[in-house]
């Protein structure tokens, strides 16, 4: 390997630490928690592969595979339910959400 | 410093500072912005571990898609972003306390755990050739053998999300003149046209 595991290890773990702190930071912007989502996956798939570059195994590789699937499938199905909601509300507030009438 | 850590360096330095401006900026387009900056550095990083296909798959699947996606919903939507970052300043200290607490947990675990070595040969379930294939054949050869059913399970999720995505955004909107092709072929002549013998003089006599 040609960069020590630790590196990849405290990038991801600072990576997904962002993302948390970006999901409490806009708690109201549904958007912005998405892309928080986002990042907090891609903290993920770095460490799958950067285990996967230490232990020579291939099978890291393969599951980042499958964490982009279910990320790719999340944010279409999290985007459409927020534009149907935008058109039912005419604002993304979460605060509003709890309220369960259309 | 060799050249990979110079590299993993620039690369782990931007992609962090794009982080912290997705999750801080202003305006959301920069943030969407942002995240592509930081999906195509992470890429960087894939690549400089020798995950060369997942670098590409994810240049291709986030910056091609999911971030083209986001920002086709951030501009289409006319959302009042303002009114949305009021009260951002109240969250900020438990949102920097739960996320020092995770960041030091975290760091403590690395430290404290040693990673067993490479050339232990119980951990290996499917050894990367040094000199073999290249990655996306080595990649192939266990997703369409061994994984072959996860990866059915995959498309399945995929296909499931883009229906369901279809399903709640279709809307039929009421009092919008559209052509209905089905209901133009069902047309018969007989239903639509009527021949009426009128006498001269008379008109139609009322009856239309």
């Amino acid at each position: 390997m040609l960069v020590p595991l630790s590196y990849y290890l405290t990038l991801s773990a600072i990576l997904f630490t962002i993302g948390v702190f970006g999901i409490f930071l806009n708690r109201k912007n549904v958007i912005i928690i998405l892309m928080s989502i986002e990042l907090m996956l891609l903290a993920v798939n770095l460490n799958l592969v950067a285990f996967s570059a230490h232990l020579q195994d291939m099978v890291g590789q393969v599951f980042v595979m499958f964490t982009l699937t279910v990320a790719a499938a999340e944010v279409a199905i999290g985007l459409a339910i927020l534009v149907i909601y935008f058109r039912n509300r005419g604002s993304i507030e979460i605060d509003d959400v709890s309220v369960m009438k259309g | 410093m060799t050249a990979p850590e110079f590299f993993f360096f620039i690369f782990a330095t931007i992609t962090v500072l794009s982080a912290v401006m997705v999750i801080s900026s202003r305006n959301p387009i920069h943030s969407v912005l942002f995240l592509i900056l930081a999906f195509l550095n992470s890429s960087g990083l894939f690549l400089i571990a020798g995950a060369e296909f997942l670098a590409l798959l994810l240049a291709i699947v986030y910056v091609g898609a999911v971030a083209v996606l986001f920002l086709f919903v951030v501009m289409m939507l006319n959302i009042n972003f303002a009114r949305l970052r009021e009260g951002m300043a109240k969250s900020i200290p438990i949102g920097a306390s739960v996320g020092a607490i995770l960041l030091v947990e975290l760091i403590l675990v690395l430290g404290a755990y040693g990673f067993r070595d490479a050339d232990h040969p119980v951990l290996i379930a499917q050894p990367i050739a040094e000199s073999g294939p290249t990655n996306t054949h080595a990649l192939g050869s266990i997703l369409y053998t061994e994984y072959v059913y996860l990866f059915q399970g995959a498309g399945m999720i995929l296909l499931v999300a883009m229906i369901g995505a279809i399903v709640l955004t279709l809307r039929q909107r009421e009092g919008v003149k559209k052509q209905s092709v089905p209901e133009q072929i069902a047309r018969r002549r007989e239903k639509t046209v009527e021949l009426v013998k009128i006498k001269p003089g008379q008109g139609m006599g009322g009856e239309v």
